[in-house]
């Protein structure tokens, strides 16, 4: 069983997600420890590409400013702040980054390093169930979970992923890319009851949650809730002084879901 | 290993709300590719709408000028809209329609295929919206007022350098929030699959049609075949009827902007190496970590980080040669043409023509070169005005 499983133990999770070195890997460190502190189940850390295709707007200039900023961040430098963060922090962290950025440093190579450093996941939204085995087998190797993700075009592709997803499944809540929404309309309910008929694993919504409301909403359903663009625009309005803002934010959304 | 490889290379790397359309395009593709009624109506349409066959041209004065090889000239610049584009869009929204789709959305570069899509959605009567680099729009202005003028919507896109790879990018993120009744005419042999498979098929025309205009000039089969290669579909569909036959040469030619050995270049076989991105394993120009990099080109149309994975595979196996041909060399190559033979050519495929003027001269003068001229360059005088010095007004 991976830590994974450590995130839903605690009522709904709630799983924020940030971008590393946006806007400098020391302010992601103070983000990360106060997210904790803050009551989040879970993290979800992206490492920036050049081309995030998943990505809305919002999280495509995080991915810029991070790779573009003074320092330059390179997956070594976020190896390196992964291996200090695990010396303090207990919940359960996940990579989310893209197929090329494992692919050129070496699928081995890379996910050995995430064992050796602390890393329970790896999320890569352009590897969908066809081309998993490349990745899977070493994650499975090394205790990593390759978290797979359905949306809501899936239908009957679901029993399929779920039957072989490892640590929580990742609900796409809506087509199209990450991004706050005003509006959910896809039928979450229907979607996790197909995974649960398959397996017993959590499910994890993300895509378009914003505010505590939606974090709610969607929780009557899935067991937790992942959010990124609304917390990545808190660190692009206020830069190295984001930390308490998060902090809040986060604080107010773990009480929702309680 | 998953579906539509070419040895390592393709794949399908495209997040999951897309899987089902790609299962629902395979099976149409595979449906349609050799039924009977679909071909009958794709090969009207190349030939009633879009000018088909193309003329396979002896470049008498060029053969001469050069002193080597018989030069022959595939003039898919001939075709409507002005490049061989037009196949692959006409084949693509001929299935699109037949699998109810009532939209289609398309990437350009150079905006030849954004043209295309734009020309052949006007005559079916579909929706069309095409994203373009905000760089690109400023390069290629007249195509973007084409566009606007077929009935299309052109979306400029900021995100990363703002060129083609860019395009591609929110191309694939618009697909995946309207997916229902609307298909993406992907522009080039990448992409997942069936995407390579696929336009290389609706590009294939090409070399069976040189093959049959040569037996019947020639009575044989040409010793070399050169075209330009961005994503590499010209190309592909200039080499396809001549892979099997080991005897022709295939030559891709890669754009080096200001050379392969700066920054500024867009050869991806010669600078890059291998990776996954745009739904395929291929090669791309990245730095050590698997970043893409910016990549740079005077022509908008080649300017672009990866390749095809079928030629990837064609050059790992040794059956393609890949050559890279400069900013310079390339205009150079334009200006001689249009002066040699009158014919502008595209500066894509200008690229393909400099290293035919190498070539040519290297090559007995029985043998013979069919250089694929896969469109015409009106729309880039402009920019080679400028790249002279000249400013001129479009």
């Amino acid at each position: 069983m991976s830590n994974i499983r450590k995130a839903f133990e605690n009522g709904k999770a709630f799983i924020p997600f940030i971008t590393c070195g946006d806007p400098s890997l020391a302010v992601t460190e103070q983000i990360v420890y106060a997210m904790e502190e803050a009551g989040a189940d879970m993290i979800e850390l992206g490492i920036p590409f050049s081309d995030p295709t998943a990505e809305g707007p919002v999280i495509q200039a995080a991915n810029i400013r991070a790779l573009g900023g003074a320092e330059t961040v390179t997956t070594d430098k976020i190896f390196e702040m992964v291996k200090k963060l695990r010396t303090k922090v207990n919940i359960p962290m996940a990579f989310m980054t893209y197929a090329n950025v494992v692919f050129s440093y070496g699928a081995e190579r890379f996910i050995s390093t995430c064992k050796e450093i602390g890393i329970d996941g790896l999320i890569l939204p352009d590897i969908p169930y066809e081309e998993k085995d490349e990745f899977d087998a070493v994650c499975k190797a090394n205790n990593v979970d390759l978290i797979s993700l359905i949306a809501p075009t899936s239908h009957d592709r679901i029993r399929m992923i779920a039957n072989d997803a490892s640590g929580f499944v990742y609900c796409v809540s809506s087509l199209g890319v990450t991004g706050t929404r005003t509006e959910i309309t896809t039928d979450i309910g229907e979607m996790i009851s197909h995974v649960k008929a398959v397996k017993d694993i959590p499910c994890a919504v993300g895509f378009g949650i914003s505010n505590p409301e939606q974090a709610k909403k969607m929780a009557q359903h899935a067991d937790g809730v992942i959010v990124g663009s609304a917390i990545v625009k808190i660190i692009a309005k206020y830069g190295k002084d984001a930390v308490p803002y998060v902090s809040e934010y986060v604080r107010s959304m773990k009480a929702a879901l309680s | 290993m998953s579906k539509g490889r070419f040895g390592v290379h393709g794949g399908q790397y495209i997040p999951e709300t897309l899987m089902n359309a790609m299962h629902e395009l395979e099976e149409a593709y595979v449906k349609y590719k050799d039924d009977a009624e679909f071909n009958r109506e794709l090969t009207e349409m190349l030939n009633e709408y879009a000018g088909r066959p193309s003329r396979l041209y002896l470049a008498k004065r060029m053969t001469e000028d050069l002193g080597g090889a018989k030069i022959y000239l595939k003039r898919e610049d001939l075709n409507h809209t002005g490049s061989h584009k037009i196949n692959n869009v006409i084949g693509q929204m001929l299935l699109a329609k037949r699998m109810g789709k009532t939209r289609v959305i398309a990437e350009t570069g150079a905006g030849q295929h954004g043209v295309a899509t734009a020309t052949v959605a006007a005559m079916m009567g579909m929706e069309c919206e095409i994203y373009m680099g905000r760089e690109d729009t400023v390069r290629q202005a007249l195509n973007v007022y084409r566009m606007k003028l077929l009935g299309a919507k052109v979306h400029p896109v900021d995100a990363g350098t703002a060129t083609l790879k860019d395009a591609v990018s929110e191309t694939f993120r618009e697909w995946t929030s309207r997916i229902e009744d609307t298909h993406y005419v992907l522009g080039s042999v990448m992409g997942p699959y069936p995407f390579p498979q696929m336009v290389r098929d609706f590009q294939a025309v090409i070399s069976r049609e040189i093959k049959a205009q040569l037996m019947e000039k020639e009575g044989r089969l040409p010793d070399v075949v050169l075209a330009c290669v961005g994503g590499g579909s010209n190309a592909m569909g200039a080499f396809y009827h001549f892979i099997e036959e080991k005897d022709v040469r295939l030559i891709g030619c890669e754009a080096a902007g200001r050379g392969i050995d700066t920054f500024e270049t867009a050869a991806t076989i010669n600078t890059g190496k291998l990776g996954i991105f745009h739904g395929m394993k291929s090669y791309f120009c990245q730095d050590e970590y698997g970043q893409i990099a910016p990549v740079y080109s005077i022509s908008a149309g080649l300017d672009y980080p990866g390749i095809g994975p079928e030629h990837a595979y064609l050059h790992d196996i040794g059956r393609a040669e890949y050559v890279a041909v400069t900013d310079d060399e390339a205009v150079a190559a334009f200006e001689y043409l249009s002066r040699i033979e009158g014919i502008i050519p595209a500066i894509e495929s200008a690229h393909a023509v400099a290293h035919a003027m190498k070539l040519a001269k290297t090559m007995d003068k029985n043998q013979i070169m069919v250089i694929n001229i896969s469109g015409r360059g009106d729309k880039d005088c402009a920019a080679i005005a400028r790249y002279r010095g000249e400013d001129i007004n479009e």
